[in-house]
């Protein structure tokens, strides 16, 4: 009984207990180590961290969902990348090109569009033909590339437009833009999940489908629409990160799922469905984005950040079947 | 008239069963024989040669891949540890040449391979995470070990190294004959061998096996072990074809790898495929990629097609199975 309430308390709690961990690991080692000015926790190291943890971060949301429905979504990095070809290109229309400023909006509905479009496109063949999420979103993740390549070739897209770069730059309080639409994002999924009948049917439908159809869910369009859902915050982080920018390459978004697939294991939402946070994806996130940028500030490369991370995953896999051996049956997929 | 109906409908659900088993294959010829009605430049020797021969770094990787997955595993390390064996071998090849070179470097690939092994067999830890964890890491690994320098073999008269990657014996490349016996030897120890039967046994109902008595901890282990051989021997092909290389190499491999295996009919849930249909699904890969060139298609539609082909080729597959196209779920 005690070690079950140990079990719960370490899937709950243990991502924020490691993210303190490593604040504390990284200010004290950094006190030695780094040559930068200001300490590891100054706060503008702090919301460059949120900053940049908003575009996967917002991804990653999306995702707790459809893995919390038992399902997985391989190819939101490409859609992340051809939502910002379009994005970037249809400003360049002659059409929009008219419009001066006015296009901007334009642009952005088109690009969620875009999104909202193949996810739905993902969702269809999932519930209609009933091959497995992994092989549909597997294949998806090759053609959604594909039509990227086909639409510019290995060029980059690009279209500078300084109005949209103030807006993707603006801030309040030194929040700038994306943090806030990626709290914008947390509260809206946690809404979902929390307050509505359609976020509480995704739990069951990642448990026990067959109970679930039983139950009166209808299933498939329920996780129809979480496909639409993740295109769609895919498309949001996409309209965020490439306003800034303003170009994108071909390969951009490559991996995206592996990190974002990563963050939200490590936020402990189980891959066969029916468990997982919304929050803890966040912590899973921040914990994996403080990871980088502190071993990047105790001059450590790239390298040692992908080691420790595919460790760090192993290691927390191994300790949360030591601790819930109840689930060794779940852990398969 | 009943029986008009109902010898019909045992036809047709044989036709149905016929094609489930061996759709991919009926799906490849009729798509050889479309290309080449339809290009003369198709069936050339040269061209079918040329496809196998860029085929074979994919196809090798595939051949283990295939027994991981029969036995109801992932494997999404391939790519990076392809990576990994390509770069130490040419570095290794530097320092200590190659004789001694290629042994090291497939011991220090298949000692990955074993980690993997252990983590996933003896500790059961779901292999889609550990092996996507080890992708990380091995990429790591790798960019440690070169210091995020490509590796180069600096004077590449000097060695009879390349012969793995470009010699020809009879006038069939090399990489070539390696595939083939490589595909050989595995097809037999899949097919003819009780350690074959116990991977699909594992791969069919793991608890059933394990009551039966089949060291399912032991088997798993020895298909990653079979896995990280294979990427060695990819790993070696690569090197010597190009003679140096990227830290990159092989990355993103790991899902096309998975793509062709999926494609020869090997169910992600474990218990089915074959070497031989994962070797037409390489093929099917290959062939695709060089018949859309021929039409004067961008390179990049061949992932377009892969997708569809893909997602046609395991919806016919299930489709078969359940008797009905579309799925149940309301």
């Amino acid at each position: 009984m005690r070690r079950q309430g140990l079990a719960r308390y370490f899937r709950s709690g243990a991502i924020w207990g490691f993210i303190v961990l490593e604040l504390i690991f990284f200010t004290v080692a950094g006190a030695f180590l780094s040559n930068s000015d200001t300490g590891f926790l100054d706060p503008g190291n702090m919301l460059l961290l949120l900053k940049q943890s908003a575009p996967l971060g917002i991804i990653a949301l999306g995702m707790t969902v459809v893995m919390i429905n038992g399902n997985i979504d391989l190819s939101v990095g490409a859609i992340f990348a051809l939502c910002a070809v379009v994005m970037l290109d249809s400003m360049n229309w002659p059409i929009l090109a008219g419009l001066g400023d006015w296009a901007i909006p334009f642009a952005w509905g088109l690009a969620l569009l875009t999104g909202m479009g193949l996810g739905l496109v993902n969702g269809l063949i999932v519930w209609k033909t009933g091959v497995d999420a992994f092989i549909v979103t597997l294949g998806a993740m090759l053609g959604f590339r594909g039509l990227v390549f086909m639409y510019n070739g290995e060029q980059p897209t690009y279209h500078l437009n300084w109005t949209m770069v103030d807006i993707a730059e603006a801030g309040i309080f030194g929040l700038q833009t994306p943090v806030l639409v990626f709290a914008a994002c947390i509260l809206g999924v946690w809404l979902l999940m929390n307050k509505t009948v359609h976020g509480r049917n995704a739990y069951p439908v990642g448990d026990n489908r067959e109970a679930a159809v039983n139950a009166g869910i209808r299933v498939g369009p329920h996780m129809v629409w979480n496909y639409v859902l993740i295109g769609f915050l895919t498309a949001l982080s996409s309209i965020t990160f490439y306003s800034a920018s303003g170009s994108v390459n071909p390969n951009d978004g490559m991996l995206y799922e592996l990190w974002i697939i990563t963050a939200v294991v490590l936020g402990g939402t189980k891959l066969s469905g029916g468990r997982g946070s919304v929050i803890a994806t966040v912590g899973g996130i921040i914990a994996i984005q403080l990871m980088r940028k502190g071993l990047g500030f105790i001059g450590a490369d790239t390298a040692m950040v992908n080691l420790v991370i595919g460790s760090i995953l192993v290691l927390v896999l191994f300790l949360d079947r030591q601790l819930n051996r109840k689930s060794k049956q779940d852990l398969r997929i | 008239m009943a029986d008009v109906s109902a010898s019909d409908g045992t036809a047709l659900r044989s036709v149905g069963a016929f094609l489930g088993r061996h759709g991919i294959v009926v799906a490849f010829g009729l798509f050889m024989i479309g290309f080449a009605l339809t290009n003369e430049r198709f069936i050339d020797m040269d061209n079918i040669l040329g496809v196998i021969r860029s085929s074979t770094i994919l196809g090798v990787m595939a051949l283990g891949v295939t027994f991981v997955v029969i036995s109801g595993n992932l494997d999404l390390s391939v790519g990076s540890m392809m990576s990994f064996s390509t770069i130490v071998v040419l570095d290794l090849h530097e320092r200590i040449g190659p004789e001694l070179a290629i042994p090291l470097m497939f011991a220090m690939t298949m000692s990955l391979g074993a980690l993997i092994g252990f983590l996933v067999g003896y500790l059961r830890l779901n292999s889609l995470i550990v092996t996507l964890g080890m992708l990380s890491a091995i990429h790591g690994l790798t960019l440690t070990y070169s210091g995020g320098q490509n590796m180069d073999i600096a004077d590449q008269q000097a060695t009879w190294f390349s012969v793995f990657g470009q010699g020809r014996v009879l006038g069939i490349p090399v990489p070539i004959l390696m595939f083939v016996l490589l595909a050989v030897v595995l097809a037999t120890l899949l097919a003819k061998t009780p350690f074959g039967r116990k991977v699909y046994a594992v791969g069919g109902n793991d608890v059933a096996a394990t009551f039966s008595g089949i060291p399912r901890a032991r088997v798993v282990f020895m298909t990653y072990i079979i896995s990280s051989f294979c990427v060695a021997t990819a790993g070696l092909i690569q090197a010597s074809r190009s003679m140096g290389s990227q830290n990159t190499v092989g990355q993103g491999m790991e899902l096309e790898v998975l793509a062709a295996v999926i494609l020869g009919g090997a169910s992600l849930m474990g218990g089915a495929g074959t070497v031989f249909k994962t070797v037409i699904g390489v093929l099917i890969l290959g062939f695709i990629q060089n018949g859309l060139l021929l039409l004067g298609l961008e390179f990049y539609v061949q992932y377009v097609v892969t997708w569809i082909i893909i997602i046609l080729a395991v919806w016919l597959d299930i489709a078969v199975k359940r008797g009905r196209l579309w799925s149940p779920i309301a």
